[in-house]
């Protein structure tokens, strides 16, 4: 079970090798298999995140959700995607028109670039890449630009408004997202993300880094766009921010790109902080997709349970709170790391 | 080169939080509020004047829409202005039936209005917690009159029926419970660090601006003025109860919002004390069939709504039916306030400002 997923790689390749293809060539088309794989499966996951989503939601507020189409209401989100795709794509004419069509397909391309790095369970990254954190975060932090096409070819107030503050909260987080990351890359001495979790064989750096891991929680969440910080949209207020103009397919890119987006840094936060793939019994594979469920999990109860926060509040929280907070922890780390090895441990 | 204009940005009258159609025209710079304009009319259905060409009982079901949130309160106040137009005698248990469904029906208003402000600021769940709770109140007023939203319950010179037998174990097990609900509603909603940092000095309404511009009800309360007119001009049998006016002390958003929590408590209190000393008998005061009050005659009546002070003003020619009928209508005169508390808050301020002004746009556009 460990090595499924290896094994059918090998004899992929091994396979179009005996056929006399050049191996070159063989590694280039299981490097599409597997981007095509990955594709499937998030699209995949969000229809069943969605679902998720709606009955956590249910739950919280003692009602049921979806419960009519199929077991638990499991086929309601099929249903939700097949009525988004039929829908008539409506371009409002004073919008910019390029900016506006192709704002949400970078947003996807975007959000699906995180997984090359992401190891899936042992020797499953796409990419090894050895500066694999610092590739996520430049990656992660280009969806800002996205959202500001958005609002800005929407040509709406409201959108601009809700990009104008969602760049302004995008970039803010981003400082302590990348510091509390530090505390990390300092004591595992990698940025490759299959190192990281090598590294914490004995001990999860949840442990070692508790205030990393609370700050990077909340950052992430503002990074994210997930309520409390949902600033970009923020319904009650914004209408629907960014996305106002956008209907159908359109915006249901972008909705896909959210939880394509709250999937990958899930997983992040577990590979740096849960330990990654590590676990006693079950494959690799299956603790990763645990663990990034449970932190999609508690994405999820903070966001039905807390009201939105103000904007000027969400900026002091992050310059004024959070990113002090990121260097005292990255101080006090590195000031650990001294103590520990003059110890001689 | 670079300047920085002040733009107009129109909330409703299509948004997800203007409570109906309410339009505010919001003169900002970037996210700051230089004014706010309110504009209304949207839900214009022209009640005064329909009230001209019906007869005096014609025209109670039509008063349950203006506050559809606390469908009794209207009514009863339309129904006893026209009493004190006649000078019709109310039977002692449809007085305190009234009293009874009247502050369940300002609880009802008020539970909503808790979870309104929840999701106008973001927050989904508080909003059905409070929905669950005021659905128990709707399924009472099923009960009593068949009509859940509108009852249209009250009549001239009494009630229309008894309350049934079931009602009374059901009030009762809502009482019970309400402390429960009051102290779920402030740990979810009131005790929230975000909700009160987005509330606190927000929105601040001054006492002396608050009686400047006539606001009544518990937006004048939350600015610690010490007014309800069921203590200061009692109506029915409101002198017979024993119970405390909340007040505020900031007038500010959060103010508005715990004066609210706490009259749900009292209005818990008025039930009870209701329940006890309720007498047996008649419901129907003896009533022509076909009102004719004198000509030339005029009353004002005003009570103590959910929402503020709603009056009538009914003004006879002698016939069957009014000559004039004028809705002093709460929700109006509080929304006027709303530009001068949101001038220099922010967006998002001026959303917590409507929903802490809890107005209702059927009464304020009658």
């Amino acid at each position: 079970m460990e090595h499924w997923f290896l094994n059918i790689a090998h004899w992929l390749t091994s396979w179009l090798v005996s056929l006399g293809l050049a191996p070159v060539w063989a590694e280039v088309i299981l490097l599409v298999g597997q981007w095509t794989c990955i594709v499937g499966i998030i699209t995949l996951n969000v229809l069943v995140l969605i679902w998720l989503e709606r009955k956590v939601a249910g739950f919280m507020q003692q009602r049921l959700g979806p419960n009519r189409l199929g077991p638990y209401g499991f086929f309601q989100t099929i249903a939700d995607t097949l009525k988004l795709l039929t829908k008539e794509d409506i371009i409002p004419s004073q919008t910019d028109k390029l900016i506006f069509k192709i704002a949400p397909m970078f947003f996807i391309i975007v959000s699906v670039m995180l997984y090359a790095v992401l190891p899936m369970g042992q020797d499953m990254a796409v990419v090894n890449l050895n500066v694999g954190l610092f590739y996520f975060i430049s990656v992660g932090s280009l969806s800002t630009i996205c959202l500001l096409m958005a609002g800005w070819g929407s040509n709406n107030k409201w959108s601009l408004l809700g990009a104008m503050r969602s760049v302004a909260q995008m970039i803010s987080y981003e400082i302590p997202l990348a510091f509390s990351l530090l505390g990390v890359v300092m004591i595992s001495g990698s940025l490759n993300l299959s190192d990281i979790v090598q590294a914490q064989h004995n001990l999860w750096f949840i442990l070692l880094q508790p205030v990393a891991f609370i700050t990077f929680f909340i950052a992430a969440t503002a990074e994210l766009n997930r309520g409390p910080f949902d600033m970009p949209e923020a319904e009650q207020e914004l209408t629907a921010g960014a996305f106002t103009e956008y209907s159908g397919m359109r915006w249901a890119l972008f909705f896909l790109a959210e939880y394509t987006n709250l999937v990958a840094v899930s997983a992040l936060a577990a590979t740096l902080f849960l330990g990654g793939w590590q676990g006693p019994f079950l494959p690799s594979w299956l603790w990763i997709i645990l663990k990034t469920y449970l932190i999609m999990m508690v994405f999820m109860w903070l966001k039905w349970t807390f009201p939105r926060i103000r904007m000027d509040h969400l900026m002091s929280l992050s310059w004024k709170v959070l990113i002090p907070i990121s260097l005292v922890n990255i101080v006090l780390t590195g000031a650990g790391i001294e103590i520990f090895r003059w110890m001689g441990w | 080169m670079f300047t920085t204009d002040i733009y107009t940005i129109n909330i409703g009258p299509q948004h997800p939080s203007t409570h109906g159609g309410l339009h505010v025209e919001a003169l900002m710079d970037g996210e700051v509020v230089k004014d706010a304009i309110v504009h209304l009319g949207y839900v214009h259905r022209s009640m005064e004047k329909i009230a001209e060409s019906r007869t005096y009982t014609q025209f109670i079901p039509y008063t349950s829409r203006l506050d559809y949130l606390a469908t009794h309160l209207p009514t009863l106040g339309y129904v006893q202005a026209v009493e004190k137009l006649m000078g019709v005698e109310v039977p002692e248990r449809a007085e305190y039936i009234r009293v009874i469904l009247g502050e369940l029906s300002r609880i009802a208003s008020h539970m909503l209005f808790v979870g309104s402000l929840a999701i106008d600021l973001g927050a989904t769940t508080g909003l059905i917690y409070c929905l669950r709770d005021r659905e128990r109140i709707m399924d009472m007023f099923e009960m009593s009159s068949g009509q859940r939203l509108l009852a249209s319950y009250m009549r001239i010179g009494g009630v229309i029926q008894d309350l049934p037998e079931e009602f009374f174990p059901a009030v009762d097990r809502f009482l019970n419970d309400l402390h429960g609900m009051i102290e779920e509603y402030n740990g979810l909603i009131t005790g929230n660090e975000i909700l009160q940092a987005r509330c606190k000095g927000i929105g601040i309404l001054s006492p002396e601006e608050a009686i400047a511009y006539g606001v009544t009800g518990p937006n004048l309360r939350a600015s610690g003025v010490l007014y309800d007119l069921r203590k200061a001009d009692p109506y029915g049998i409101y002198e017979r109860f024993e119970f405390e006016i909340p007040t505020g002390q900031h007038g500010d958003c959060l103010d508005r919002l715990i004066v609210r929590i706490k009259e749900i408590e009292q209005s818990g209190y008025i039930i009870r004390q209701a329940l006890k000393k309720m007498p047996t008998g008649e419901v129907r005061g003896k009533v022509p069939k076909l009102l004719k009050p004198e000509k030339g005659k005029e009353v004002y009546h005003r009570i103590e709504s959910a929402k503020g002070e709603l009056g009538f003003y009914l003004v006879s020619d002698g016939t069957e039916k009014p000559f004039r009928v004028h809705v002093r209508a709460p929700s109006f005169v509080n929304l006027m306030i709303l530009p001068l508390i949101s001038r220099g808050g922010k967006l998002q301020d001026i959303i917590a400002n409507i929903a802490t002004l809890d107005p209702v746009l059927g009464e304020s556009d009658r």
